[in-house]
């Protein structure tokens, strides 16, 4: 029998042994661009950030299986911010310090990426931001490949108003600040269009919340009036289940009060029993249902990635692959990844989405793309009912916020600011 | 007082020599050596230490309370938070017009949603000096009414830590409220510069590294002071023998509040120091998690010891800086098992197994 | 010209006239069915409107049966050809059979068809050309569904056919939908008598639709002028307003409270298992939360063992989740809290520990997503006393369930063997060991008792919420509070707290809203805690020194 130092002694030989291979391996590696994966794996985010973190790992594998970037193998660098917003800024740093990473895939909350904006700015690196948020926003190193406002909440409302006639507002959202900016862009929008204070109610909850019992309540009774009532919900993932059950139980129909919610995508419906929900509505840029051959390829192609036939793919999965390509087919542009170079060779890049149009990167760093409006069937999918027949440009500074009119963005020479004001003609708090 | 009573005993010299070490090396070779040099620390690792730095002055002050007094407070984050704010707002009001929509008055995320005009909480803390005061004041304000109330009453035990527990609650559901102007779930961040000096810059970090370094030493030495002092073996009795201390005739009371108001006060100005160095506060340090984390920082450290808190706030968030980027997808497992592991094998904390090795040795 | 008056001949010719005629109508629609049908299997959503109105036009014998199965989501198409079928769900697929003719089609995968899909649009008008064919439908529910349909925009020709029915309609409620309909349309008359008449019975009824006919009687258009120009029947209509939204008042209190009492259930079963960890044993088990979710998630996956008996699962699930929750509970126990016991602060460590790997554990095994967790059809809906209070059915469940829970708890700990010595050692530890109570043992199922009751509470969670790795954490804050409120080891405190605590939340949501609400109960805690430093119900004798 061996003693205990001796096996102690051969351990730690093959963790030296082993450590040497690690090192050697990564010597070896450094041939390679990296792309740094920032989504939550753990915490209350993982929800959604998990599946974007596959999704990422899959089009880079399928960009090596293409020959790679620049005659180089792309090595995907994943962390876990944990759901924790500081933790999110640390780890960008830590990507673009540490791993050198030539970009960043990541952020779901607007908070997350409020959080890394500094980190990202200051090291200049380049971040791609794949969900639907609330505008006001354009840094010279962040590219949002979501919708912003006028992308989403506005032509919804627009379906409503003219398609379903709709005359009474429930605005529900969660308390943050993308419902928000959205509630006050909607407002000032409806008022635009005529629809009295009375007939528009506004109602915040905080994140998580499970009982909805009163808040259906009042929005039953604030539908009662005769006047056809539809929810616009930014409710937040979590209480979206609890929500729709309390909805369906207290026998609020879509047909009767229709909810159109801008957080719900096909993943999240996956984790419901969508039997109280069928017939509510969605806006998304992308519906899994869309039927295009693009599309069905990569629905494919995601199925045999992930080795689960039933998963779906959604809005934001779409933005990635998006992004994805567009920074791709800037890398080639410009030859480098420089992220200077690349920032510049992106703007006007086009790539054809998966809903058959094709979506462009504007100077303002937001992308065009369609608006489809669906309706969700006891499949948990969508079907859609409405769409744009052309991409939209995405807005990065509302023209229904009085304080946002006047400001533009535009990443290109002359102008080359995020938040240009054009009534003072002036570009405030810019470090560039 | 000699020096060495301050420290405490050997663990303590140690403790305090590699923190007054890494304190004045990392600014001075920064300072010293070119970007590119090897002895030059990345701006990376000094935040991330500077973080570090932080937390372990948070851990030394609920170590002071938990470790000291016996008060299991499960809601220290609130007053970190709050100490942070206070800063926050302070930074907040330094961006001035540079913000996005150019408003020399409002912070951007009032201006979009359409607020008229200041908050009347907000003013005053365009003045630095304002801006400290309120870092101590507002959390040790808090710590002394809630104190005073609770201490008073004679709630103890569970109950006590469970009411900390929903004061941190009720203030991380308050500070949501984007009616608060607090800025919501986002909170305050996009800091541009700190008395005038850019946030960003590699002076501004290393001098606010070092004056996070010199914060945590000078907190030990003190707090050291005051636990050896008449008032901190008064205050340890209490831990022990409550009941017998108040038959003896002290105000029980009046040294617990104390205590627990210069302990928040502590949290405060680690807040204040963390907020500038992460670039962001958010109503998610209000959390009842948070506050648990901090606990289990002193439990892995080893509680009492003050240098175990420090060495334990260390110990965990570098683990988890290590974890999360090396295992991300199982990295929860590990921590998991840590804290078990601790509370079970090691229940005087990392310190209290590297002491009983000192005395295996010694004898 | 009458029948009578014309010749045998005419008698004759007029017969074989009318006999073409029907059959040709019948071939006709046979046609028009067969074509709408077709038009539904291929076209677009409007054509698709389109086929669904001219097939509730022909009064063809199927015609009703297909729209009702398009309703239903039954009508399906064949991936192979294209063919319409009519699909009743069974576990191995679907049982088919053909739209057009009936004939058998026998069983079939489910990838072999897809559904045809509806919008909310298609939906509304098929309900509405359904309407007048389901006015003599067989369920009195479909009745009342369309005569409630019908109450939007009724217009001549629907009063006139509820007219019709209302002489033969046996149900009592569906006739007094009716009745209130045309008291309504009454109030349109352009007689005043009748008008004044259907006002004095209008103002005994409950109902939303009355409301609203009242309150537009009392606007004023454009000009300033009232749109109801009688004064006398303004002035009757106020008061009828009056006396309907006092009742309306009373009715929304006692759904307020139910709200809070339904609320209150919620908070009682996730604290009452912490009731008994943390209460009796004085563990602050902060794994608790997850040991619901693990009840959540036993629901879950036998309900993916036996999909087509929902009602089944979830009442096997109570029993499961109980021994599944326990027995991690009993194993937590024996692994580490043993270790512990007289260390109370450094069970929440370790349980934090805990709780950490069990969510990565279920987030390894089922994936970060969400589950979805069915509700049975017994569980949905809600029990309509009439239009202004109505209480859902799962939530009465819910609260029935919690009391049920709570009910056997108490007597499982006040009479049995097992409840006395989980007493007796809360009491007074080594006491009881020195009579010879085996501790370790009462301990261990003490544990597991309180972490089954945990799991059990996951089963009722997984009815209104999220099934997921955070289920745990979003009520572990709220259970400690219920508990401490209430008095640590105190069951019958708990039960008072979380009521009580559930129906303040509901009584200050209308005014302060959701968030403020929730701070201000627990802004009231730590003061109330302030006044009763050992909670509502504070234990007395030696343990509470402990």
């Amino acid at each position: 029998m061996m003693s205990f130092s001796k096996v102690a002694k051969q351990l730690t030989l093959g963790v030296s042994f082993s450590t040497l291979l690690f090192t050697l391996s990564q010597a070896q590696a450094e041939e390679t661009i990296k792309v740094g994966v920032l989504h939550s794996l753990s915490g209350t985010m993982a929800i959604s950030e998990t599946t974007l973190k596959d999704t990422m790992l899959m089009l880079i594998e399928e960009q090596n299986k293409k020959g790679g970037l620049l005659g180089k193998k792309l090595e995907a660098v994943v962390v876990d911010p944990a759901s924790n917003w500081p933790l999110f800024a640390e780890k960008a740093r830590e990507l673009l310090t540490k791993d050198k990473v030539a970009a960043i895939f990541g952020c779901w909350t607007s908070v997350s990426r409020k959080s890394v904006l500094p980190v990202i700015e200051e090291l200049n690196g380049v971040l791609f931001y794949p969900v639907q948020y609330e505008g006001e926003e354009s840094s010279k190193n962040v590219f949002y490949t979501g919708a912003a406002p006028n992308q989403q909440a506005i032509p919804a409302v627009d379906y409503l108003m003219n398609d379903l006639k709709v005359k009474r507002w429930v605005l529900a959202g969660t308390d943050y600040v993308y419902p928000r900016t959205t509630n006050k862009i909607l407002e000032a929008y409806l008022k635009a269009k005529g629809v009295d204070k009375k007939d528009i109610m506004i109602n915040y909850t905080p994140f998580g919340h499970s009982d909805w019992q009163s808040i259906v309540a009042d929005i039953k009774k604030f539908g009662s009036t005769g006047k056809k009532t539809a929810v616009v919900s930014t409710i937040n993932g979590d209480a979206n289940v609890p929500f729709y059950k309390e909805l369906g139980n207290q026998g609020v129909s879509a047909e009767e009060i229709p909810v159109v919610a801008f957080s719900v995508g096909e993943e999240e419906l996956s984790g419901i029993d969508t039997k109280p929900l069928v017939g509510h509505l969605a806006a998304w840029n992308y519906f899994m249902s869309v039927d295009t051959t693009k599309n069905a390829a990569f629905i494919n192609q995601w199925h045999e990635y992930i080795k689960n036939p039933k998963r779906v793919t959604n809005d934001p999965m779409e933005a990635h692959y998006i992004g994805f390509n567009m920074w791709v087919k800037a890398v080639e542009k410009a030859g480098s990844v420089d992220p200077d170079a690349v920032q510049k060779a992106i703007i006007g890049v086009e790539f054809p989405n998966l809903t058959g149009g094709v979506s462009k990167m504007l100077p303002n760093h937001h992308i065009s793309k369609p608006v489809l409006i669906g309706e969700i069937q006891d499949d948990g999918q969508f079907a859609t009912v409405w769409q744009t027949n052309k991409v939209v440009d995405g807005d990065a500074w509302s023209d229904f916020l009085p304080e946002s009119k006047p400001i533009i963005a535009d990443w290109t020479a002359p102008i080359n600011c995020g938040n240009y004001n054009t009534k003072t003609k002036k570009c405030s708090g810019q470090k560039f | 007082m000699r020096i060495a009573q301050l420290t405490q005993d050997k663990t303590g010299a140690t403790v305090l020599g590699v923190l007054s070490a890494v304190t004045l090396i990392i600014p001075l070779f920064n300072l010293l050596f070119p970007v590119d040099s090897f002895l030059h620390f990345s701006a990376y690792t000094v935040s991330l230490l500077g973080k570090y730095l932080t937390f372990a002055l948070l851990a030394l002050s609920l170590d002071l309370v938990w470790g000291y007094a016996g008060i299991l407070a499960l809601g220290q984050g609130a007053f970190f938070a709050l100490g942070g704010y206070a800063m926050g707002m302070y930074l907040m009001r330094q961006i001035g017009a540079l913000g996005v929509y150019g408003n020399p008055l409002l912070p951007d995320f009032m201006v979009f949603l359409n607020w008229q005009e200041l908050p009347w909480y907000w003013h005053g803390f365009d003045h630095f000096g304002f801006a400290l005061l309120m870092v101590l004041l507002v959390p040790g304000t808090l710590a002394f009414v809630f104190g005073w109330l609770a201490f008073r009453s004679r709630v103890t035990g569970v109950y006590l830590s469970i009411i900390t527990q929903a004061l941190t609650y009720a203030l991380l559901l308050a500070f949501f409220r984007n009616e608060m102007g607090f800025g919501g779930n986002n909170g305050l961040t996009d800091f541009k510069t700190l008395l005038g000096f850019n946030i960003q810059s590699e002076g501004t970090r290393s001098v606010l590294f070092l004056l996070s370094g010199l914060s945590l030493i000078g907190a030990y030495l003190l707090s050291q002071w005051i636990v050896s002092s008449k008032l901190g073996r008064v205050v340890t009795a209490i831990r022990d023998q409550e009941a017998r201390v108040r038959f003896l005739g002290y105000r029980v009371e009046m040294f617990k509040l104390w205590i627990f108001v210069y302990a928040a006060m502590l949290s405060g100005i680690a807040g204040a120091l963390y907020v500038p160095q992460v670039g962001i506060i958010n109503p998610s340090e209000f959390s009842p998690l948070n506050s648990l984390e901090i606990v289990i920082w002193v439990a892995v450290g080893g509680r009492g010891t003050l240098y175990g808190a420090i060495i334990g706030a260390v110990l965990v968030n570098y683990a988890k800086t290590v974890l999360t980027g090396l295992l991300p997808e199982i990295w929860l497992f590990s921590l998991g098992a840590i804290f078990v592991i601790v509370t079970l094998w090691l229940p005087k904390g990392v310190v209290g197994l590297w002491q009983s090795r000192l005395q295996e040795r010694a004898a | 010209m009458s029948l009578s008056s014309l010749s045998p001949l005419g008698k004759a010719l007029l017969f074989i006239l009318m006999f073409l005629s029907t059959s040709f109508v019948v071939r006709a629609e046979g046609d028009v069915f067969a074509q709408s049908l077709n038009k539904l299997a291929q076209g677009g959503m409007q054509e698709r409107e389109q086929a669904m109105l001219e097939m509730a036009e022909t009064k063809h014998a199927r015609s009703l049966l297909v729209l009702q199965a398009l309703l239903d989501g039954k009508l399906l198409s064949l991936k192979s050809d294209g063919k319409l079928v009519i699909g009743v769900e069974q576990a191995e697929g679907y049982q088919l059979k053909d739209a057009l003719t009936d004939s058998d089609l026998g069983l079939v995968e489910r990838s072999n068809v897809a559904k045809i899909t509806m919008t909310n649009k298609l939906r509304g008008t098929l309900r509405k050309a359904l309407g007048q064919l389901e006015l003599s439908a067989e369920n009195p529910e479909i009745r009342l569904a369309a005569v409630k349909a019908m109450a939007k925009d009724a217009d001549a020709k629907d009063i006139e056919l509820l007219k019709n029915r209302l002489n033969q309609e046996p149900n009592v409620k569906v006739k007094e939908a009716i009745e209130t309909l045309l008291l309504l349309d009454n109030m349109r008359s352009t007689d005043r008598e009748l008008r004044l008449h259907a006002l004095q019975a209008l103002q005994a009824l409950d109902n939303v639709e009355v409301v609203n006919r009242l309150e537009t009687m009392l606007e004023k258009d454009a000009d300033g002028n009232f749109l109801e120009s009688d004064l006398e029947i303004r002035q009757k209509a106020e008061l009828a307003l009056k006396k309907i939204g006092q009742r309306k008042q009373v009715y929304s209190a006692i759904e307020t409270l139910f709200f809070g009492l339904s609320l209150g259930a919620v908070l009682v079963l996730a604290a009452i298992g912490l009731a008994i960890t943390f209460g009796v044993m004085g563990v602050i088990n902060m794994a608790h939360g997850e040991l619901m979710m693990l009840g959540a998630y036993t629901t879950y996956v036998i309900q993916q063992l036996m999909p087509n008996h929902l009602g089944w699962s979830l009442l096997l699930a109570i029993p499961s989740a109980f021994v599944i929750a326990g027995l991690t509970g009993i194993a937590i126990e024996r692994g580490i809290i043993r270790f512990l016991y007289g260390r109370p602060l450094e069970t929440l460590l370790a349980t934090f520990g805990v709780s950490l790997f069990l969510q990565q554990t279920v987030r390894s095994i089922f994936s970060p997503l969400n589950r979805s967790v069915a509700t049975p059809e017994w569980m949905s809906g809600s029990w309509q006393y009439n239009e202004f209070l109505s209480i859902t059915w799962n939530r009465l469940y819910i609260l029935i369930f919690c009391l049920v829970v709570f009910v056997l708890l108490l007597e499982l700990l006040k009479r049995t063997r097992l409840g006395l010595e989980v007493r007796a050692v809360a009491q007074n530890r080594t006491m009881a060991k020195a009579i010879g109570i085996p501790t370790a043992r009462v301990d261990a199922l003490t544990f597991g008792l309180g972490s089954g009751i945990a799991g059990v509470a996951g089963v009722a969670l997984s009815q209104i919420t999220n099934v997921g790795p955070n289920l745990g954490q979003a009520y572990i804050v709220d259970s400690f509070m219920v508990v401490v409120f209430g008095g640590v080891g105190n069951l019958f405190g708990t039960l008072v707290a979380g009521f009580s605590l559930g129906i303040a939340n509901k009584f200050l949501e209308p005014y302060a809203g959701a968030v403020l609400a929730k701070i201000l109960v627990l802004v009231f805690i730590i003061l109330f805690i302030q006044k009763r430093p050992r909670g509502l119900f504070p234990q007395k004798g030696r343990a509470a020194e402990a």
